[in-house]
């Protein structure tokens, strides 16, 4: 439709191309021959294990999740009792902690030398550790027990509009069937929410999956660990691409999982009036009860770890603020700032061409460009290295066939890399909520537009662009945040000298200078905290 | 010059054929109501004259220009038709008076306000060029999509089921202010809806489709009295058949008696036909050896519907009600019925 033709439907495949290539690449490399026989090597010893704490880590982040979300998320969204506007809002903030930083502070916490077990020491009299059994949180259960408090939120999200979308006759219909309050939630409400519940425990396992930071810290070996050690310690990317592979399958069968569910939850979706007028009011212990179980979620998910960060980083104040911690935070800043341009570039790219040429083709375009979402960092930094690095090899070689000098890692070893590898990651947000506020858009209005004389770009310049304008602000937070939080892809694939905030939090957190880490890791924190809660206005006021 | 010609138009989507080799003729200032059931195509065709459906064959002239044919296909931005839509799709972002300024950015300021009031003068919302669509009620909303359409000055006017979203007693006030508007414009329109109440009220002509095809076009009174197939009768209004057969070259036999036709028939002797009965068509009196028994009595306001059963035939049977209560039918009356004189419709099957 637009003069232009060819341009306009090579750009957006051209962009998805960009960000399915390393995928590719990274399963094509899975394929190819081991000559360093590494793989066989993992397989014969370490690999089983791997596997296995991955699993179980999944498993035990998945169920302790739920456990942690179910209950809070009904409370909220179904009962009356004090805190629950607050709560409502709140219980959603853990969110916005990277889980090595939680990790950090439980350690500080709960070691040795720290607060607990000194006051139980000095309650019960004990001198040294092998006077009594203390629970070590550097465990693989110590890992589920930090990711299930920072992850439950997705799921939390998800019921809570599963409950508050469900239509209120139905509970009042199961109550005047002769139900109790909580059989009637059991009967009716909860299997209803079944596809929520799903797509939420499917991030959640998707999340575990790819965590990196906490196992590591915690010294528990999972397949993400092995991607790196393989990659930095032993210099077989072949390796690290099988075992990113083997990721990959299981996200296939997670993503499965999740597209099937979310198919399902449309049926069960209403929209319109909602259970607000028939809160369940608690009373008595049940009140107490609920009470207790939210607010020491929100207090062990939220509330202590940020008191925790504040009294190192004010006690470490002078000795933290330094040159360095501003340089990193400005490399963190603007890198984030450039992956959030760029991401909401490539997203109205893939969107406006299915806008503008609807169809089997722009679908999976936008399905390719956001194949990205769900792949771990270290699987992503591992892809990405494989066709750069290549690239690389190969310019250097025609350069000195030609006469010239090397130009060194002109892709592979520079910020470049970078940068792609968080487009891959990070674009499908993007895209995700350009597509989604887009949506929204009534198609009627491009036809009117046309009808009235404008060709397609100016329909997209006069109509399309000034209705989605929150869509872009809220997509471009969006990957500013998960940018500034991303900690494995940076580690893995930063220049040489060039270090983000997350990745100097990292190293003190790897020599538990929790002191040190303190008040970077609070301004990773504030930096996701404040542009959420505008995104969340954001999207209150649209809808 | 027609403002449209529609000449032998095929569609398909997914390989089910939509349009099926349609032609249609709209003549200048005339309005032509596409009528027809959910998919029938009705709305294809719409967007196939305003340039929105790919996988065309056949040919469309606008003013005598062929926009569609063999390797013609004119953008819709450059066929100058105006678009008014169900959902009204007043841009959310402008005000009205921006709205309907929307097409006209290469005139200067004056002449720009000067076309604005223009058209708002005529929907009758001049106060309202500060306001922002949702703002206004439904039926203020689809007058400033006319008022915005019209400051375009399209060549044709295409309207897309524009009366659904609106209250009923709303509506009609509508239809007839936005047909006078035209009227005085002399625009020509193709409108589309699936409410025979709509198209009666807004249209000069009818144009009832059927599965891609256009099967009876012409005024309601025409397709209402004359149908030409079962289907037409059906959709035009309530409808009783009759077992008739031919008895001669003026009358016919049936359950209800020697039936005399107003016209020569011209079907052989003997032959069975169903004759199409409008409830308005069928006389009905009390009858203490009636071979009729009332079923069924609705009171409907002005009318009662009557549901008769005679001779294990059910007939709807409409009365009118200015008789005050001196007809009234209680359920089990026996009653005897009659063909009031019209001319006699018949079918085959």
């Amino acid at each position: 439709m637009i003069s232009n033709f060819n341009f306009y439907k090579l750009l957006p495949w051209a962009v998805t191309l960009l960000l399915i290539l390393p995928i590719i690449a990274l399963i094509f490399n899975a394929f190819s021959i081991d000559n360093s026989g590494t793989f066989q090597h993992l397989i014969d010893t370490v690999l089983l294990t791997y596997s296995l704490n991955t699993l179980f880590l999944i498993l035990g982040v998945v169920s302790l999740s739920f456990i942690f979300a179910l209950p809070v998320a009904w409370f909220v969204a179904c009962c009356e009792f004090p805190s629950r506007t607050i709560l409502q809002w709140a219980l959603m903030l853990p969110l916005a902690l990277p889980p090595y930083i939680v990790a950090i502070v439980y350690t500080d916490l709960l070691d040795f030398s720290g607060p607990v077990q000194q006051f139980l020491r000095s309650l019960m009299g004990w001198q040294q550790i092998s006077d009594y059994y203390f629970p070590d949180i550097r465990s693989l259960l110590g890992a589920i027990l930090i990711l299930s408090l920072t992850l439950y939120p997705y799921l939390y999200l998800l019921l809570r509009s599963a409950f508050l979308g469900q239509s209120g006759a139905l509970f009042q219909a199961a109550r005047s069937l002769g139900l109790s309050p909580l059989a009637a939630f059991f009967r009716v409400s909860l299997p209803l929410s079944r596809s929520a519940i799903a797509v939420g425990l499917s991030l959640i396992a998707m999340e575990s999956l790819g965590d990196f930071a906490t196992v590591n810290y915690f010294a528990v070996s999972t397949l993400t660990t092995a991607v790196y050690d393989t990659w930095l310690e032993l210099g077989s990317l072949t390796t690290a691409a099988k075992i990113s592979s083997l990721m990959l399958l299981a996200l296939v069968v997670l993503i499965t999982l999740e597209n099937y569910s979310r198919r399902k939850q449309k049926i069960y979706q209403r929209s319109g009036a909602t259970h607000t007028e028939l809160r369940f009011v608690l009373r008595g212990w049940k009140k107490w009860g609920a009470l207790l179980f939210s607010w020491s979620l929100l207090i062990g998910a939220f509330i202590l770890p940020l008191l925790t960060l504040f009294y190192y980083a004010l006690s470490y104040f002078s000795e933290s603020l330094n040159a360095r911690l501003w340089q990193y935070t400005l490399n963190s800043f603007w890198l984030a700032i450039i992956v959030a341009g760029l991401a909401l570039v490539i997203a109205l790219i893939v969107n406006f061409y299915q806008r503008l040429s609807p169809g089997i083709l722009a679908k999976s375009c936008i399905r390719l460009s956001s194949l990205g979402y769900a792949v771990p960092g270290t699987v992503v930094a591992i892809a990405v290295l494989i066709p750069f690095t290549n690239i690389d090899l190969l310019l250097n070689q025609l350069l000195v066939e030609f006469g010239f000098s090397r130009v060194g890692l002109l892709f592979s070893g520079t910020l470049f890399i970078l940068v792609i590898a968080y487009l891959v990651r990070f674009s499908a947000i993007a895209v995700g909520s350009i597509d989604s506020s887009l949506a929204q858009v009534s198609p009627s209005l491009d036809l009117a537009s046309r009808s009235l004389g404008q060709n397609a770009a100016q329909t997209i310049r006069r109509v399309n662009l000034p209705l989605i304008k929150k869509g872009m602000l809220s997509a471009t937070i969006l990957v500013f945040i998960e940018a500034m939080k991303e900690l494995p892809t940076a580690l893995l694939l930063r220049p040489f000298n060039f270090e983000t905030l997350a990745t100097y939090v990292y190293q003190f957190v790897s020599d538990e200078m929790i002191e040190f880490a303190a008040l970077p890791a609070l301004l990773i924190v504030l930096m996701g905290l404040l542009p959420f809660i505008i995104v969340n206005r954001l999207l209150e006021n649209a809808t | 010059m027609s403002a449209l010609v529609v000449n032998k138009l095929s569609c398909f989507y997914q390989d089910n054929q939509v349009l099926e080799s349609l032609d249609l003729e709209l003549e200048n200032n005339e309005i032509i109501c596409l009528l027809g059931e959910s998919g029938c195509g009705k709305t294809t065709l719409l967007k196939a004259v305003a340039g929105l459906q790919t996988k065309l064959s056949g040919e469309v002239k606008i003013n005598g220009k062929t926009v569609n044919d063999n390797g013609v296909n004119v953008a819709p931005e450059k066929r100058k038709v105006g678009l008014i839509f169900q959902d009204y799709a007043l841009f959310p972002h402008l005000n009205v008076f921006d709205n309907v300024a929307f097409s006209l950015s290469q005139y200067s300021k004056e002449e720009k306000k000067k076309r604005v009031d223009d058209v708002l003068a005529l929907v009758r919302l001049c106060d309202y060029a500060q306001r922002f669509p949702h703002q206004l009620s439904g039926g203020q909303q689809q007058r400033i999509a006319i008022a915005r359409a019209l400051a375009y000055q399209p060549d044709l006017m295409l309207l897309d089921e524009p009366f659904s979203n609106l209250d009923h007693h709303v509506r009609f006030q509508l239809i007839h202010e936005i047909r006078e508007l035209l009227k005085v414009r002399s625009m020509s329109a193709l409108f589309v809806t699936h409410s025979k109440e709509e198209g009666f009220a807004f249209a000069d002509k009818i144009a009832l489709m059927q599965a891609g095809k256009i099967v009876q076009i012409g005024s309601a009174q025409n397709l209402y009295s004359h149908p030409k197939s079962k289907y037409v009768a059906d959709f035009m209004g309530q409808s009783n058949y009759l077992k008739v057969c031919v008895k001669d070259k003026y009358s016919y036999q049936s359950d209800l008696g020697l039936l005399t036709s107003n016209t020569l028939i011209e079907f052989e002797t003997g032959k069975a036909l169903n004759l199409l009965l409008r409830p308005e068509q069928i006389a009905i009196e009390t009858a203490v050896n009636g071979l009729g028994t009332v079923k069924q009595v609705d009171f409907l306001g002005a009318y009662q519907q009557i549901t008769v059963s005679y001779q294990n035939n059910d007939y709807r049977i409409k009365q009118s009600n200015h008789f005050g209560d001196c007809m009234q039918f209680k359920v089990g009356d026996k009653v005897t019925l009659s063909v009031l004189s019209h001319d006699f419709v018949v079918f085959t099957q």
